[in-house]
């Protein structure tokens, strides 16, 4: 008996000597391939032997957030296409090497290692919500590689492997709060968004704002992601008897949003809207006349007089159709294009590094008005613009700002608490990462 | 208290929504048994018929009213064709059924999208149903109490229909005990067809309403299967009077926490509320008393 329990005990313990040394040899197989993909990352596999040289787009060609982002694929292929009929990047033809998101962040980390290790691409375009430029972010980071973002987000963020071509919020959100305050005159505020990342620290960024400027908050709501009733809200917001409501609602709830809004008869002569995600593709969804007269902040609309937009606007809707619509992303989407081939010329070279230290001071004469890199936050300078949505469902510029350097920490402006935003950033960051692992 | 007013207004027609989007499947799922995944896309279609029509016809007030029966002869023969050809094989096994609807529902996104488009269509609410109407010191909109109103129509509409017409009686003496019923003469077949009609047609009606609140597109069946389910198990499976009363009681329960609270935590709460409500009495409200051994 006592012997049986000692061999039984012995086995075990060979048992778990066994165990332990595979585990090693485990562990140590993966730290060499591990060692493997770093070392092969940083000499990166990018072919430039041929004639062509390959690119990236990266978007949700399906799932929930194709309704926006194809159209910002549409346009990335018509800026490839002009700059190869124009003779390409350096005397190289751009091959576009497209992935699909499908609206999962996870989806996009995976496929954009794909299009960095195995298709070798010199550059990755694309990405829209904020979570899937997050779940990429560490992708390129350890692949020194480098992205473009062309969304408007929420800023508190840099990084060296990503050039921002979207506004940040001092370019679209804080000059929206100073048009309302200079312009409309407002005292009060009542803030509805949608409840995740960009919305949320819109309103932080926008009550610290108002702390500041002496303008009240009479409410702040949340609903979920496609939420569909706001008769609550509606009735909230028409009892608080704000100056103007500032909506950071995304995608189909705007629809639900605006009408049981206007059929209470609030209307933008009572109590106007000013949106940050309703841009012209969006008004046609959201019909013209739930939305004739409201206010949105951008850097672009469609109706902007500059002799690029226009070429811009009529290449796109010859190559789409005259039906369809540019917009602020979209045309941030395009600019990224020629921002980067301005690089690769500057710099002589398809190499992360190179473009980077060339990169500070770097121009395109966007549709919008020239647009030049900043080269230690990589974001690009913007003009704020308000917009007033007419009745063709187009937007009309009512207000230019100052052509205004990125700042995506809000480093120059004594009301913004630094320490608020960065432990904000922080839980946005862990919440995302909780999210993932959900996905998985 | 000048809440509880708007409030209450706000619960009956957060209410009338539900129960719209719920009564359809009320038959379907609570009369039948047979879990439709695919009701959810029935309201979205009954939404593109209302699209459809109203460019057809170009006058807003008049396409809406043309499109509500359109809607549901379109939606009752949807269901007509997917119980022919799907549902019919699988009445003794609910858990295919929910399976099978689950990728019709996906299937008729995709063609919704390919047909329409990904991005919402704007479906215009008539000049009429716009603006509100003070009532009691409260603005109620209009297009709430045309869908109050709409829904006091269909309500009373498929009562009159299961309690005096022989197909009335024959869907109930099939849900009662099927065997039973087959073995006096009713083809149940037949039954089983006319009640999908019905029960899918109710869900285009559903659609149309919903384009004179939300957003007309692809998905948006998603935004009422869950609770058009909620209410029918919250009611009690295969009762209509358990249907109406759940969709109002969880509607103004909806609204008067999502007053006091967020419209998120609302939604949770309400939840855990049926969840707890459905430990004390698992066969909801109300429930049919059947005969039929299984």
């Amino acid at each position: 008996m006592g012997d049986h329990l000692k061999r039984h005990h012995i086995a075990l313990r060979a048992g778990t000597a066994v165990a332990a040394v595979t585990s090693l040899l485990a562990l140590s197989a993966c730290g060499a391939r591990v060692g493997e993909e770093t070392s092969a990352a940083s000499e990166s596999c990018v072919d430039v032997s041929g004639d062509s040289i390959k690119i990236g787009f990266i978007n949700s060609l399906s799932g929930t957030m194709a309704i926006s982002e194809t159209t910002v694929n549409d346009v990335l292929h018509l800026a490839a296409d002009e700059i190869n009929e124009a003779g390409g990047v350096n005397g190289y033809e751009l091959e576009v090497v497209e992935e699909d998101g499908a609206s999962e962040p996870a989806t996009f980390a995976e496929r954009s290692q794909r299009l960095i290790a195995q298709e070798c691409v010199a550059a990755v375009f694309g990405g829209w919500t904020s979570a899937s430029r997050q779940a990429m972010l560490p992708v390129f980071e350890g692949n020194n590689s480098l992205l473009f973002y062309p969304t408007q987000y929420e800023g508190l963020e840099a990084s060296d492997n990503i050039f921002y071509t979207g506004a940040t919020t001092n370019q679209q959100i804080i000059p929206a709060l100073d048009y309302l305050l200079e312009e409309e005159e407002v005292e009060s505020l009542y803030l509805v968004g949608s409840d995740y990342v960009f919305p949320r620290t819109a309103n932080m960024i926008i009550k610290q704002w108002a702390d500041e400027n002496d303008v009240e908050i009479l409410g702040e709501d949340y609903t979920p992601l496609g939420s569909t009733d706001f008769t609550t809200i509606a009735n909230q917001i028409s009892r608080s008897g704000a100056d103007a409501v500032f909506n950071t609602l995304n995608g189909d709830s705007n629809v639900a949003f605006f009408r049981q809004y206007n059929s209470l008869g609030l209307s933008a002569e009572t109590m106007p809207v000013i949106s940050v995600s309703i841009a012209e593709e969006e008004v046609d969804g959201i019909g013209a006349s739930n939305l004739e007269g409201q206010l949105t902040s951008w850097n672009y609309y469609q109706t902007l007089d500059t002799p690029e937009n226009e070429a811009f606007v009529e290449a796109f809707q010859e190559e789409y159709g005259a039906s369809r619509v540019t917009s602020d992303v979209m045309q941030s989407a395009y600019n990224s294009l020629y921002l980067w081939k301005a690089m690769v010329e500057e710099a002589d070279s398809f190499a992360v590094d190179d473009i980077r230290d060339v990169a500070d001071g770097i121009s395109f004469d966007a549709p919008e008005g020239t647009v030049t890199i900043d080269g230690e936050t990589q974001h690009v300078t913007k003009t704020p613009r308000i917009g007033r949505i007419n009745a063709d469902g187009l937007i009309d510029t009512i207000w230019e700002g100052e052509l205004t350097e990125p700042d995506p920490f809000l480093e120059t402006y004594s009301w913004a608490d630094e320490e608020e935003a960065e432990e904000f950033a922080e839980e946005a960051g862990e919440g995302d990462d909780a999210d993932e692992g959900s996905d998985d | 208290m000048d809440f509880v007013l708007p409030q209450l207004v706000a619960g009956l027609s957060v209410g009338s929504i539900l129960l719209l989007a719920a009564i359809g499947l009320s038959l379907t799922f609570g009369q039948m048994g047979v879990i439709n995944m695919a009701h959810g896309e029935f309201i979205m279609v009954g939404a593109y018929t209302a699209f459809v029509t109203q460019g057809v016809l170009g006058h807003a007030g008049l396409s809406l009213l043309v499109s509500i029966p359109v809607a549901f002869v379109v939606g009752g023969a949807l269901g007509l064709v997917l119980e022919q050809t799907l549902i019919r094989h699988m009445y003794h096994r609910p858990l295919d059924t929910l399976l099978a609807t689950f990728g019709v529902g996906l299937i008729l996104q995709q063609v919704a999208r390919d047909l329409f488009g990904a991005p919402a269509v704007d479906v215009q609410t008539p000049s009429w149903l716009r603006g509100s109407v003070e009532i009691l010191g409260t603005a109620v909109p209009w297009s709430r109490i045309f869908i109050l109103g709409l829904v006091i129509l269909v309500v009373a509409g498929l009562s009159a229909l299961l309690a005096y017409t022989s197909l009335g009686r024959r869907i109930r003496a099939t849900v009662l005990n099927r065997d039973l019923a087959e073995t006096s003469g009713i083809s149940t077949r037949r039954t089983d067809r006319l009640t999908f009609f019905v029960g899918s047609g109710l869900a285009g009606i559903a659609g149309v309403t919903v384009t004179l609140i939300g957003s007309t597109s692809p998905t948006i069946g998603q935004s009422y299967i869950v609770d058009a389910f909620l209410v029918v198990v919250a009611g009690g499976i295969g009762k209509i009077k358990g249907a109406v009363i759940a969709a109002f009681s969880l509607g103004l329960l909806q609204a008067f926490i999502e007053y006091s609270t967020t419209a998120s935590i609302a939604k949770f709460l309400v939840l855990v509320i049926v969840v707890a409500f459905l430990q004390f009495r698992p066969q909801g409200l109300f429930s049919v008393r059947t005969r039929s051994l299984a």
